[in-house]
């Protein structure tokens, strides 16, 4: 029988894992950069946000709990930081896109 | 189950070094190799070796990463005409390195069983260091002597980076910032680094014990540093500065130092009382990380291409 | 040689020499003196995978692995970047020189090797 906590995890793991999925199909897919970043961002921050949830039941500490969460938003602050270059050097080169 | 993950995983690595060989696109070359080391990372994971996992993610992937785009920038910006492809004896090189994969293979399908392990004679030592990291132990005390060299090695390594800079730019200081530096950037350039300062003294202080060190931190500190320097806060420092000299040749000297003074109060060359020991291997650590910090980020900078300051 | 049970320490020793065999290759034949840079590291991260390999399986006395080897190889990542980081330094420099980001292999540098 598995327990609540597992469960839970089970539930979000799945459900991040799903959106890294669909972020990558879009990834390799959509037809022009802004929206192929636009679907890498939706699975790191959505999928990975998701993953780290899941997992939060599973820490033995509170302190571990916290580092995942920490990890969670490093990940987002890079991840926008570098969707906003890459953005910014797709406007330049197309400046009608 | 788990061995599915893992051959994925492998399979994974084969696939992105073949693309690395095989593309014509060399930028492209070189992001793979990025995706490369962060996958390596995650396989050294796979091998219970989270030591080995946190060095290859943040020098093999990041720092080497960061290293071959510059020079693959610096190539490209001054239209360098793309080589003749097609090398004549490529059938003869691709049968020589099939027959030394095999031959690797075999050995290590022939791996003796039981494994020969070291494991052993570390867990019966681990206690005099009064250290809980059994490869921080092996790193900083058992064979020292190895991590010693390699600071020295590195230090070599910046002295000849150094020294292919052209005659009048001798002392002075590498040129990173970009032409227009983008808003993005210089955010990141001050929301980040203070984050970074902790995690590399946190992964200092719990190397002792846990997954972590002297290498780790100091990685994450050269990439907090470089990432200031991009953004174009900061300069990148004249090479000739007597203090950023001193700060590199600080490490390894404390080092010797104590190396040393192992023949006077324990007999022997990078003997540590065992009394003392773990004081003593945390402060190797602390003034290594910070010589480290400083070699590695201006190994990534380059040969000065700017005259000192008169 | 032992049964060919495929543990994953056996599995990523395999892939290492799959690896040492690709990073090789990329040394010997491209032209470009950068992709033999990354070709180089591809090597070096094949062989630090066989010494995982090596440690994975000394594996005793609760610690996952010997660390005697993973020692070994966090200083050969580093020493591995110093090498790149000189080798890079160097080609700047030649191309800086001479505006050439190769040798000129094919004919010039392959006849004396091929004629012992």
């Amino acid at each position: 029988m598995i327990s609540l906590a597992d469960s839970f995890t089970l539930a979000f793991v799945a459900a991040g894992a799903l959106l890294f999925l669909a972020g990558t199909l879009g990834l390799l897919r959509f037809p022009d950069t802004l929206s192929r970043l636009h679907a890498l961002s939706k699975a790191d921050n959505l999928g990975l946000g998701l993953i780290v949830i899941g997992l939060l039941p599973q820490t033995q500490t509170i302190a571990g709990g916290v580092k995942l969460v920490c990890i969670w938003l490093l990940a987002q602050l890079s991840a926008a930081t570098a969707s906003q270059l890459i953005a910014g050097i797709a406007a330049r080169r197309q400046p009608d896109a | 189950m788990s061995l599915v993950f893992d051959v994925a995983l492998a399979a994974g690595l084969v696939a992105l070094a073949l693309h690395v060989v095989l593309t014509r696109d060399g930028k492209g070359a070189i992001i793979a190799f990025i995706g490369f080391g962060l996958l390596l990372g995650i396989g050294w994971a796979r091998l219970a070796s989270v030591d080995v996992a946190l060095t290859e993610a943040a020098i093999g992937g990041g720092l080497t990463g960061m290293l071959l785009l510059r020079t693959q920038a610096h190539l490209a910006g001054r239209g360098v005409r793309p080589a003749q492809t097609g090398h004549p004896s490529w059938r003869l090189a691709a049968a020589g390195c099939t027959i030394v994969t095999l031959g690797l293979g075999y050995v290590v399908l022939a791996f003796p069983s039981p494994a020969p392990s070291l494991a052993r004679e570390v867990a019966g030592s681990l206690d005099a260091t009064g250290l809980g990291n059994p490869v921080t132990a092996v790193l900083l005390a058992f064979r020292a002597i190895d991590t010693l060299l390699e600071k020295i090695v590195i230090i070599l390594a910046l002295i000849g980076v150094w020294s292919l800079a052209s005659d009048p730019n001798w002392g002075g200081s590498s040129h990173l910032r970009p032409a227009s530096v983008p808003e993005p950037l210089v955010f990141l350039a001050r929301m980040l680094p203070p984050f970074g300062v902790v995690i590399a003294v946190y992964q200092v202080w719990v190397g002792a014990d846990l997954p972590g060190g002297t290498f780790q931190a100091g990685t994450i500190l050269a990439a907090m540093w470089l990432l200031v320097m991009l953004a174009g806060l900061r300069p990148a420092p004249e090479t000739r500065a007597a203090g950023l000299r001193m700060m590199l040749a600080a490490g390894p000297a404390l080092f010797l130092l104590i190396g040393f003074l192992g023949f006077l109060i324990a007999g022997g060359f990078l003997a540590y009382p065992e009394a003392v020991a773990k004081p003593l291997i945390v402060a190797i650590e602390v003034a290594l990380t910070l010589s480290v910090a400083a070699t590695l980020g201006l190994l990534v900078a380059g040969p000065p291409d700017k005259e000192p300051a008169r | 040689m032992s049964a060919l049970a495929l543990t994953s320490a056996s599995l990523f020793g395999l892939c290492g020499a799959a690896l040492v065999g690709i990073g090789l290759f990329c040394i010997l034949t491209h032209p470009e003196l950068l992709r033999r840079l990354v070709g180089f590291n591809i090597l070096g991260a094949g062989i630090f995978l066989v010494f995982g390999a090596v440690a994975r399986r000394g594996a005793a006395l609760g610690f996952g692995g010997d660390p005697v080897p993973q020692a070994m190889v966090i200083t050969g990542i580093v020493v591995a970047f110093a090498a790149t980081a000189l080798a890079a330094a160097l080609l700047r420099r030649l191309f800086d020189l001479t505006g050439r980001a190769s040798l000129e292999t094919g004919q010039a540098e392959l006849r004396p090797r091929s004629e012992p």
